[in-house]
């Protein structure tokens, strides 16, 4: 964690109070919009309704996940992530490791593959519908190639229309920190090993996925977080019902906002929250232990 | 030496192929904006049908996936433009949310990284790692808050409801703060030892130096503002004030050929900052993930 902080040592406290001016505009904002509301709904979580204020600990955690379509939102959404972020982070890799090489048009390559990022999903939204319907080019495609088609949006196979659009989406932006973190590589070290006879394989697994363990934790995060935000691309493909394999969390959360349940709402945030917190300092440790020896 | 050779023709055949796939939907959608309506409704009418039953008006049962439009026209872009004020008053939504977002939330960023940077302590530390776990946290956790404060201050259902908790957003203030610990302390000791004060050192060393990163978050907190859909649907209720890519979802047969000129147009704006900026970005993108100061 102490290496997200940044450099502490570089200026020493000298006044105090000057500080928090420069911070207070901004810190008095995050804390109006999100800090101190986010405390208000934990305690909206743990009573029964704001006007009666009874405390019933963990009661609307339970009603929640007894909630069948709760339940629906949690599993399509992990096994979303479950798909989507590993994929996310090798293929980014492997497509880092590509530029690496030695090939022509290297720069261009990498505007190619770096451009969804400015493109608006709901621009092409509109192309997504016709690749993947069922008489779509995909299909043609797969009859091309001798298999039968398929119904993507209506089928089990939804869940992979929205991961390739995710992927898509995303593959660039995790590039570009992978390109980053193995150019960091000291050459010296990639040299001997060659002199030493190992191949493009071993140099990788010892010694690059080392120097690049920290970026690897943070393209999880990252990939992990915005396989969250899928609903976005889901909500401009589907609209606000979509198909049961495309309910996520945050549909099971429009629809509670519409009936303005607050309890459910408080403790549905509130849950997520621990999640992330779990699962982002479950990483970090993991990072920690992993990729220490290279760590100055 | 052969086989290094054979090794980088596959490779670069590999890189080309994942090309196409990448720049392929932006293609399509930027070739399909100059088909004619007829073409369009004869090419993609029953996926708007499909889509949303009754809504649109039965066209055609085949799907045909064309690079090239037999016929050239601009008059989708013309209609969007000029004949109907509707499609520029939804791309306007999304300017007016988006431009002061952008420009706030990189301003007060700018303060709130200086004071990160310069007057640093144990406490100033916990809320720097405050921000850095909210900035973690997914819409589902934070649209909620952003609700109950929105609905207190009575601006629910208005823009501000949106403007607020965007601008306050923590990215920028995470993002610039590390760009600014790589100032050299030596240049503001000297500005110091010449008797800058804190505003002086503010405007005339930091932001000079952070002036390309600065730049780069712009850019990133735009493209994501710019698709924005989660914020818009739950705080605002009138959808005339939705922003453009929420509107687009809702579009049916009868503007399908106008869907794809309204996509197009509303890809212009961070395409242009692309393609001014696309190193600053990548900066922006390789700070956002050095771990290390």
């Amino acid at each position: 964690m102490k290496e997200l902080l940044g450099r502490f040592d570089n200026y020493r406290s000298r006044d105090r109070l000057s500080g928090y001016i420069w911070l207070a505009p901004s810190l008095l904002g995050v804390s109006v919009f999100y800090v101190i509301p986010f405390f208000i709904i934990t305690y909206y979580s743990v009573i029964d309704s704001p006007l009666h204020g009874n405390f019933v600990f963990l009661d609307n955690f339970i009603s929640l996940i007894d909630n069948s379509a709760f339940r629906l939102a949690a599993r399509n959404t992990f096994s979303f992530s479950m798909r989507a972020v590993p994929l996310a982070v090798i293929l980014s890799l492997l497509i880092a490791l590509m530029l690496e090489s030695r090939i022509p048009l290297k720069s261009q390559f990498r505007t190619f593959f770096l451009s969804p990022m400015l493109v608006p999903v709901a621009s092409i939204v509109l192309i997504w519908q016709v690749l993947f319907h069922p008489n779509g080019a995909v299909n043609e495609l797969l009859m091309i190639l001798g298999w039968a088609g398929i119904d993507w949006m209506q089928s089990e196979h939804n869940q992979l229309v929205v991961v390739i659009l995710f992927l898509w989406k995303n593959l660039g932006f995790n590039m570009i920190l992978f390109m980053a973190s193995l150019s960091n590589i000291p050459r010296e070290l990639l040299e001997t090993a060659e002199v030493e006879g190992a191949g493009a394989i071993q140099k990788f697994f010892a010694i690059k996925i080392r120097y690049l363990s920290p970026t690897l934790l943070f393209v999880t995060i990252f990939s992990l977080i915005n396989s969250f935000r899928i609903f976005r691309e889901v909500y401009l493909l589907t609209g606000d019902y979509p198909y049961d394999g495309l309910y996520f969390i945050q549909h099971f959360m429009n629809n509670i906002f519409r009936r303005l349940d607050y309890q459910r709402l408080a403790a549905a945030a509130v849950l997520m929250a621990i999640v992330m917190v779990i699962i982002i300092a479950t990483l970090f440790i993991a990072e920690h232990r992993f990729g220490k020896d290279v760590e100055g | 030496m052969r086989r290094r050779y054979f090794g980088r023709t596959t490779l670069f055949v590999l890189a080309l192929l994942f090309s196409v796939i990448f720049l392929l939907p932006t293609v399509l959608t930027i070739t399909n904006s100059f088909m004619t309506q007829s073409e369009i409704f004869a090419n993609y009418g029953m996926i708007f049908d499909a889509l949303r039953p009754g809504v649109g008006t039965y066209v055609s049962d085949s799907v045909t996936l064309k690079l090239i439009p037999d016929r050239v026209t601009i008059d989708q872009y013309l209609t969007v433009l000029f004949r109907s004020p509707l499609y520029l008053s939804m791309i306007w939504n999304s300017i007016i949310l988006v431009v002061p977002i952008v420009t706030l939330q990189v301003g007060f960023a700018a303060f709130a990284a200086y004071s990160f940077t310069r007057f640093q302590s144990k406490f100033k530390n916990a809320v720097f790692f405050m921000y850095i776990v909210l900035m973690l946290m997914p819409h589902q956790v934070t649209i909620v808050p952003n609700f109950l404060v929105a609905d207190w201050l009575g601006i629910l259902g208005t823009r501000w409801a949106v403007i607020f908790p965007g601008v306050f957003a923590p990215f920028s203030v995470f993002l610039l703060t590390k760009f600014m610990r790589r100032i050299p302390s030596a240049l503001i000791e000297a500005a110091k030892v010449d008797g800058a004060n804190e505003w002086q050192i503010f405007t005339r060393v930091c932001l000079p130096q952070c002036r390309s990163a600065l730049y780069s978050i712009a850019i990133l907190v735009f493209f994501d503002y710019w698709n924005m859909v989660e914020l818009p649907i739950v705080l605002l209720d009138d959808p005339e004030a939705q922003p453009l890519p929420v509107f687009l979802s809702t579009i049916n047969a009868n503007e399908a050929g106008i869907a794809f000129a309204i996509a197009v147009i509303y890809m212009i704006p961070p395409l242009l900052l692309f393609l001014h900026g696309e190193e600053a970005l990548v900066e922006g993108i390789t700070h956002s993930g050095s771990v290390k100061g």
